[in-house]
């Protein structure tokens, strides 16, 4: 599957998708989008990288290991829970910020959970994807 | 107050390994003893300030909605007890350092111990029952960790596994009295309980909740028919014997009965209940005894016959049983507690315990055969000690009572005087021979618990008309519900009380000069053999183990067919057959209009469907299902859901690709089901596919207004600050369900990599 023309063109796609997944992610408050879906399409974006050129190229390209962003994703949705707990209110309950944020508007602890979301749905893919890839003796670690 | 001092082994329990790293062994015990040490002053002082008539709970809030309060009593039993346990804790702890020497091992038994230590003093000062519960499992948990401490050998790990299910049974018979206890009463306070106790006398759940409460106390406490845990959990490392099985675990059995007797006290199911079992226990301990040549097991099975005669005592129900109750527990406590520590210093230091060639130690370890000899003049009950104040208020509780009882008495008296001789005596006395290491007195910290220990049960029998009594009328007065005058004396002058009582040390030492035909007594006698609760308790978890394994290698074969098959069946037959003779076919609205566009969704859709079951690869298959999920995208399009649509178009798109890669790694030829299993796919499949259809046709007739769907709609905006109201279910309002759902993604993506890298690696 290693083309040329594939590894050409997934250079120029591939920030476009991840910049997508971004404004999938942010945008998913008020339209159609949102931490999962962002996150799918992340992954898919290292998947078309993976295709192209390879596991050990996917892995260099994205510098962290898929079972950190798995761990962060996680540890990023506990905080947004853990936030509206230390606040005093119910373990989970939103807590907005009241001013207004650049570009995604408006920032509270549900953006955070979603932003979680976003790094273990791509974690999660990008992992399976790696290990059922990998071809390599001894595993991708 | 209290919590603090329950919560300190708790909280000290996490930098054991910190402490661990700078004094090991024998040094790390120094300083851990004091943490029981310092505990026991502190009850200490509590006990001699104590003011029965001003006795008020401690209490935090920690769960009020269910009634669960941080709620602590001390009143002069759980002082007693809490002496006990910090007391004894302290001789374990100072001993265990130098019996078990350095390494990681030791850093671990003094953290299950502090957290025994921990859980079994919230036992003795709960005043909820639901906390009294926890700590109660906590003990159980704790002494599975320390009674499997050698986890390395079979035994170890049999023996604790048989506690943990014994005890965890018993302890979930409790729970259940509790309950009941609760639904009766409305609280969970023991306070309130023994205050009122008429509520729960005169209900008509009274007879359950007598028999699920005794079924914890005994299981705990190894009552016949559930003692045959208790010399098993003798693998533990010999400390652990001696605080846990003889002085403080087995003994909160006999604290729960003690606790609750001022409730149930007089009703004849309690009081019988109490004699019978504790009697046998008495009894059939006593007789076990009469075999053994291990110094742990003649321990154990005395252990035993000492419970079930303190459940006994309860069960009289007199005041003078009770003390007699109280006296008793006392004594054991020392004095088994130091003959399980000389024990495990014999062990130590001649490397065996088989008293048939155990010898002439009284020159070789001096302050352990000091604190043996002491200890078993105690257990034989001799004047002076504490020991004899014990037994001759046994003897003289036991000629008032029941005759069967009273020889039952006798009888376990006379083997406690021989198995004093043998655990006690017969080391340091009887004539030198080889063991297999040459014998030597350990350091101090093996020799100071005991000989401490050893005294102490001198002194409470010397100080018996002043400390003693002063003690057991404090400790008396909560069980018998009202308050008790205590009277105790060392010499009663001659009478029948101490005429039986030379007797049984005669007669004890006439069974010693006979053990060597002792030990050739059988353990069963012939077809009682397939009665024995341990053989029944074989079979039980055989039983188990081979339901499980059955019905785990029916339904989960390992073919993911065959689940689905399993699933589908289920489904149709118990859900679709309720389903179906409901269903009201006049009912269903079939509106056959439909638009181009929809028809044509609806055409991909079932032609990749068609196709994914008539493919012969599995490429083929894995495609067309690809279409047929898009097919369902355009779907969700038409009728206005394109976050659904987004994410099924991600997700087809994902899981194509991830089956690619999946079945590449699959061998290349497929095996096609042959006739008859497709013919029983279609039929499953099918059947499955318009039971569906007709739930989503039911559920279109039958819309519910649900209030969820309004506020969703009119709360997302303003509560979640977000138009898109899917999300605002996803992030905000159903977070918790988000939460759980993306740990399942993660551990689900663990799992796959290790079910592919493993099984590449295993070839």
């Amino acid at each position: 599957m290693s083309t040329l023309i594939l590894r050409t063109a997934v250079k120029y796609l591939i920030p476009g998708m991840f910049l997508f997944s971004l404004f999938l992610l942010f945008r998913g408050h008020n339209e159609p989008g949102g931490g999962f879906v962002g996150g799918l399409v992340a992954a898919a974006a290292v998947i078309l990288y993976t295709l192209a050129n390879g596991v050990e190229m996917a892995e260099k390209m994205l510098h962290v290991s898929p079972h950190k962003l798995i761990a962060t994703g996680l540890l990023v949705a506990l905080v947004a829970g853990i936030t509206g707990w230390i606040a005093g209110k119910e373990f989970m309950t939103g807590i907005w910020l009241d001013m207004p944020i650049p570009v995604i508007w408006k920032f509270g602890t549900p953006v955070l959970f979603d932003i979680g979301v976003y790094l273990l749905v791509t974690g999660m893919v990008v992992k399976v994807i790696f290990t059922l890839a990998d071809t390599r003796e001894g595993g991708n670690q | 107050m209290t919590l603090f001092q329950i919560f300190i082994p708790f909280l000290i329990a996490p930098f054991v390994p910190l402490i661990g790293k700078k004094r090991e062994g024998r040094d790390l015990g120094m300083v851990l003893a004091l943490v029981p040490f310092l505990l026991f002053i502190s009850f200490l002082f509590e006990f001699i300030n104590l003011k029965p008539a001003s006795i008020t709970p401690e209490v935090y809030q920690w769960i009020p909605s269910i009634g669960v309060d941080l709620a602590f009593r001390s009143d002069g039993l759980s002082l007693l007890f809490g002496l006990i346990i910090t007391g004894i804790g302290s001789a374990v702890f100072l001993f265990a350092g130098g019996y078990l020497g350095r390494g990681i091992e030791t850093i671990k038994f003094y953290i299950y111990i502090l957290i025994f230590m921990g859980a079994m003093l919230g036992i003795v000062f709960s005043d909820n029952l639901l906390l009294l519960f926890i700590f109660w499992e906590l003990t159980s948990f704790s002494s599975f960790l320390l009674i499997g401490f050698k986890h390395k050998y079979v035994a170890s790990r049999y023996a604790a596994l048989q506690a943990l299910l014994v005890t965890g049974l018993g302890g979930l018979s409790l729970l259940a009295g509790v309950i009941l206890i609760n639904s009766v009463t409305g609280t969970f306070s023991i306070s309130a309980i023994i205050a009122d106790p008429s509520v729960i006398r005169e209900s008509s759940l009274l007879v359950p909740i007598i028999i699920l409460i005794l079924g914890g106390a005994f299981t705990k406490s190894a009552q016949v028919p559930f003692h045959f845990w208790l010399p098993n959990a003798m693998e533990a490392p010999t400390p652990v014997s001696a605080y846990l099985h003889s002085a403080t675990m087995v003994k909160a059995g006999v604290f729960l009965v003690a606790r609750l007797n001022p409730v149930f006290t007089g009703i004849n199911l309690w009081n019988d209940s109490l004699m019978i079992f504790g009697g046998t226990t008495m009894v059939v301990g006593a007789f076990l005894a009469l075999k053994q040549t291990d110094l742990k097991k003649i321990l154990a099975y005395t252990t035993l016959s000492v419970l079930g005669t303190l459940i006994m005592l309860t069960g009289y129900g007199s005041d003078m049983a009770l003390i007699t109750m109280i006296v008793y527990l006392t004594a054991h406590a020392l004095y088994k507690g130091t003959l399980f520590l000389t024990a495990g210093a014999i062990d130590h230091s001649t490397g065996t315990r088989d008293v048939r060639i155990l010898g002439g130690l009284l020159k070789k370890m001096p302050f352990t055969a000091y604190a043996g000899i002491i200890a078993a003049f105690s257990m034989a009950g001799m004047i002076p000690m504490v020991g004899f104040v014990g037994k001759e208020l046994l003897y003289e509780t036991s000629l008032s009572g029941e005759p069967a009882l009273f020889f039952g008495v006798l009888f376990a008296g006379v083997v406690m005087v021989y198995s004093a001789i043998q655990a006690g005596i017969h080391p340091y006395f009887a004539p030198e021979k080889e063991t297999p290491l040459s014998p030597h007195e350990g350091d101090f910290t093996l020799t100071a618990g005991t000989v401490t220990a050893a005294t102490l049960g001198l002194i409470l029998g010397v100080s018996a008309s002043t400390l003693l009594a002063g003690m057991v009328g404090l400790a008396v007065s909560p069980v018998a519900g009202k308050t008790v005058d205590v009277s105790l004396g060392l010499w009663h002058g001659f009478n029948m009380v101490l005429f039986l009582s030379l007797g049984t040390i005669f007669a004890g030492y006439g069974l010693y000069t006979v053990r060597e035909k002792l030990y050739l007594l059988p353990q069963v006698y012939g077809p009682l053999e397939y009665l024995m609760p341990s053989k029944l308790y074989d079979k039980a978890l055989n039983l188990l183990m081979f339901t499980a394994k059955a019905q785990t290698s029916f339904f989960q074969n390992g073919y993911l067919r065959n689940y689905i098959i399993t699933i589908f069946a289920t489904a149709l037959l118990l859900v679709g057959g309720y389903f179906f003779y409901h269903l009201d076919l006049t009912e269903l609205v079939i509106d056959p209009s439909m638009e181009m566009y929809e028809a044509i969704a609806g055409v991909v859709i079932i032609a990749g469907a068609i196709i994914a079951a008539v493919a012969n690869s599995r490429l083929y298959a894995v495609m067309a299902l690809g279409i047929t999920g898009l097919g369902v995208a355009l779907v969700f399009i038409l009728y206005g859901a394109p976050d659904l649509a987004l994410t099924q178009f991600s997700i087809e798109t994902l899981s194509v690709i991830l089956f690619v890669l999946a079945i590449y790694k699959l061998p290349k030829f497929l095996k096609l089901s042959g006739k008859n299993s497709k013919i029983r796919d279609l039929i499953i499949a099918s059947s499955m596919g318009v039971f569906i259809t007709f739930v989503i046709l039911a559920v279109y007739v039958h819309e519910h207004s649900s209030e969820l769907k309004d506020f969703f709609a009119s709360e997302s905006l303003p509560g979640g600050k977000g138009r898109n109201i899917v999300n605002v279910i996803l992030v905000d309002f159903r977070a918790l369900d988000t939460m759980g759902e993306i740990m399942v993604l993660g551990i689900a993506a663990i799992g796959i990599y290790g079910l592919v890298k493993l099984v590449r690696k295993g070839g």
